[in-house]
């Protein structure tokens, strides 16, 4: 059976360039970069190379791009550094956040170190930006951290890094934005943008899995999370993921290659599926933006009215070889069900939820054999959902 | 001829197996999915994927898979154990002992903690490299909540008696963690036997891939708790958030069942080449072995060129020998090795060192060649050397008033 993989915000087949880039540092590139001999030298120099080309196509200064082992890793080094170096007392974050930024800034409230305050959002996933601007007003003499996603994994929105970060500046504060979905589908320039922290993972972008980045802006210091051998100009211990670091780089420049026929192409997927999906179902909601031109060009989420065959859509999809999510991979285990869609619609959630998202791997003829299936499996024309 | 460049920096980092990157290709193109992936196929073939090399890695230390947790190498599981330890146990205590010749994963997480709050004891050690028992014990407090001490040396390869140590703190009722990175797959070690609670390895130093690594934590007598240092999706039962490195950790797994497999035909090997080498070696006047002969790897050894520069000396075979004078974390700067400084070596001599580090691909053409090139060098510098002229006239060094300028 051929499988259909739909699930590429949970992670990405590698990119068969990529592949080949790292195996040379599997093999014959083996040394350990700190070592002075040309084995390790060698290695050195071609992870300097790899943090040059990052740095270039993201709009940064190499010196403001340092290897972890990935988003998660990255985005608990910012908000604990920041709390140990900067003196924050306050992270105002949102419910919609990924775990690795709600957790960690949960864990650093019970830990007594902060206050967290929790930004409204609408039953779009919008974040309120009258609430955000008084809380920051009220914070205004406090040192202060905002993290806010900037593409929802769950939803697709979109956070208009702009405008949050100049009123985030307005008020003197820290903006740290996880950017694991939208870095390698999105072109930031970091020179121009207002944030002082933003995270990546090349496993989301037909990179390795264990490669991630953080961006920590020349405009703050902050010190290693990982402590050791001094490693990554002492920010980050251990002996470097070489391979990673090389499949990172060489997974962006791929990105950027095609960087807009592969953003089309992607989009033009999904509003094909959106479209497939409008006709031959009634009653669907497109979840947050996701539906709407203005969101992460990789995801769909949808609700299907909750009965008897959608509850199951996940598992007899995955019978047919169709690989979906009900949200985000971390917590695709538990029972518990998406905060991310409890967290907009309040806890009334009444749908069942598949998020589809996309790659420059999938095909228009994939998106027909997925709504045949569905029709298959819950016939078409249902009633509507009720979210109230 | 031998193969060149001979690769002689095995405690630094290993070649990969091929059997390793083997099992590993397939898990980056088409087995990539997602381990957390919990509904369907590409997360299932994942999740497979490691729970299988989760057992792989157990097995070789004598583990339950349920006790290995996943990390980025050998200093994250430093870093999670001690502070992890730190921040559970922080009821019972603040007191941390650990050893002045610890790598540095574990002596930096110590300072850092100590900038917080904690006490710390480092021990020190004898001119062998190994800590006196009785300090230990006596070092130990009610307030004591983590004795940290390597298994084997990264420098000097000089193993601790980890049983013994390991009674100790039972017998005090302190937890006890071990950085073993060098002697995971190098030397028989079990967790059980050896009376382990927490231990940290990485697969690159054991022929697996960089970026990979665990921490065993102990799950019964005692069952053993840390707090987690990244927390996230919840992966890795709480304990280490992130998505779970697949093909690194396949490979991990491959490279801890090869060594299981191969650990004693490898070191029958391996040792005969190392003794050669030191007997070698220590053919030259004023050469010495540094650290526990006895105590010691099977494939390491540290030896010193009195009047030699150690870095100088690997200027002259630097193109056709990769070794190290010092840890590769520190290899970078010119200081010398507080490890060697520990053991009781004064600066000349710890300038003056090798490490050879040898492995499951050196070949006993590439000793030979050692040999002779090395001797080669340390008698031509020796030759250039006033200080070695001055030694063979016998005027000693220590006596003399150097100028000041």
């Amino acid at each position: 059976m051929q499988r259909i993989y739909l699930d590429n915000a949970a992670t990405t087949k590698v990119d068969t360039k990529v592949a080949e880039a790292i195996l040379p540092f599997l093999t014959e590139n083996f040394g350990n970069p700190s070592s002075i001999y040309s084995y390790g030298r060698e290695v050195k120099s071609a992870i300097e190379k790899a943090r040059k080309s990052v740095a270039t196509l993201l709009g940064a200064n190499p010196g403001e791009i340092f290897f972890t082992s990935g988003g998660t890793e990255s985005s608990n080094m910012i908000m604990r550094r920041c709390v140990n170096d900067l003196g924050v007392k306050h992270i105002i974050t949102s419910p919609l956040e990924h775990h690795c930024v709600l957790h960690t800034a949960e864990d650093i409230e019970h830990l007594g170190r902060i206050k967290l305050h929790l930004v409204n959002v609408n039953e779009h996933g919008d974040i309120d930006m009258a609430h955000l601007e008084s809380l920051l007003e009220n914070l205004k003499n406090e040192k202060v951290l905002v993290s806010l996603m900037h593409g929802n994994n769950e939803i697709g929105n979109l956070l208009d890094l702009v405008t949050v970060g100049n009123l985030v500046k307005k008020y003197n504060a820290y903006f740290h934005t996880d950017t694991v979905q939208t870095v390698g589908h999105w072109k930031f320039n970091l020179h121009e943008l207002p944030m002082d922290f933003i995270t990546g993972s090349a496993h989301k972008f037909h990179g390795p899995k264990g490669a991630g980045i953080v961006y920590v802006s020349e405009r703050v210091k902050v010190k290693p999370f990982v402590a050791g051998g001094g490693q990554e100009r002492n920010m980050r211990a251990g002996t470097e993921n070489v391979t990673g670091i090389i499949g990172f780089a060489k997974a962006l420049e791929m990105a950027y290659e095609n960087f807009d026929a592969d953003k089309k192409y992607i989009s033009d997927l999904k509003f094909y599926l959106k479209k497939k999906l409008e006709e031959n179902f009634e009653g669907l909601i497109f979840n947050g933006r996701s539906g709407s031109e203005n969101s992460m060009y990789t995801v769909l989420s949808v609700g299907f009215p909750k009965n008897e065959q959608t509850e199951m859509l996940l598992y007899t999809l995955d019978m047919d070889g169709i690989c979906v999510s009900g949200g985000s991979a971390c917590s695709s285990g538990a029972n518990a069900g998406s905060h991310v869609i409890q967290g907009i619609y309040k806890g009334k959630a009444n749908q069942s939820t598949i998020r589809f998202s996309f790659s420059k791997y999938n095909t228009k003829e994939e998106i027909d054999k997925v709504v045949a299936a569905l029709q298959q499996k819950i016939g078409s024309k249902k009633v509507a959902v009720a979210n109230s | 001829m031998p193969n060149f460049p001979i690769y002689l920096d095995n405690n630094a980092t290993t070649p990969m197996d091929p059997r390793v990157l083997e099992a590993m290709i397939p898990y980056f193109t088409e087995k990539f999915g997602n381990a957390a992936s919990r509904n369907h196929q590409f997360g299932w073939v994942a999740e497979e994927a490691v729970d299988y090399a989760r057992e792989q890695v157990a097995k070789l230390i004598g583990a339950d898979e349920k006790e290995i947790i996943f990390t980025s190498g050998a200093t994250e599981a430093d870093n999670l154990a001690i502070k992890g330890v730190y921040e559970m146990y922080a009821q019972k205590g603040n007191h941390i002992i650990t050893v002045t010749t610890e790598h540095k994963a574990v002596l930096d997480t110590c300072h850092h903690l100590e900038k917080q709050g904690a006490q710390i004891t480092y021990l020190k050690v004898n001119a062998e490299g190994l800590i006196d028992l009785t300090e230990l014990e006596n070092a130990i407090t009610d307030k004591t909540i983590l004795v940290a001490v390597m298994y084997a040396n990264n420098e000097v390869g000089v193993i601790q008696d980890v049983k013994k140590i390991s009674e100790i703190c039972h017998k005090k009722g302190t937890l006890f963690f071990t950085d073993a990175t060098q002697a995971v797959g190098k030397i028989p070690v079990d967790v059980i036997k050896d009376g382990i609670d927490l231990m940290a390895f990485s697969a690159h130093k054991m022929y697996g891939p960089k970026g990979v690594g665990a921490l065993y934590v102990r799950r019964k007598n005692p069952r053993v708790k840390v707090t987690a240092q990244m927390d996230g999706g919840g992966h890795e039962r709480g304990m280490r958030s992130g998505t779970l490195n697949v093909p690194s950790i396949v490979g991990f797994g491959k490279a801890c069942e090869i060594c299981m497999t191969d650990m004693e035909s490898d070191n029958a090997r391996i040792s005969v080449m190392r003794d050669k080498l030191e007997a070698g070696l220590t053919q030259l006047e004023e050469s010495y072995v540094n650290g526990s002969r006895e105590h010691r790897l099977p494939h390491v050894s540290n030896i010193s060129f009195k009047y030699v520069e150690g870095e100088g000396l690997m200027m002259g075979f630097n193109k056709n020998i990769a070794l190290s004078s010092g840890s590769a974390c520190t290899s970078a700067s010119l200081e010398p090795s507080y490890v060697l400084k520990a053991l009781g070596l004064g600066d000349d001599l710890a300038h003056s060192s090798l490490r050879f580090g040898l492995g499951r691909f050196t070949t006993d053409d590439q000793i030979d060649y050692t040999i002779k090139a090395i001797s080669e060098t340390v008698t031509k510098l020796r030759e250039l050397s006033p200080l070695w002229e001055m030694f063979k006239e016998g005027i000693d060094l220590n006596k003399i008033e150097w100028a000041h300028h």
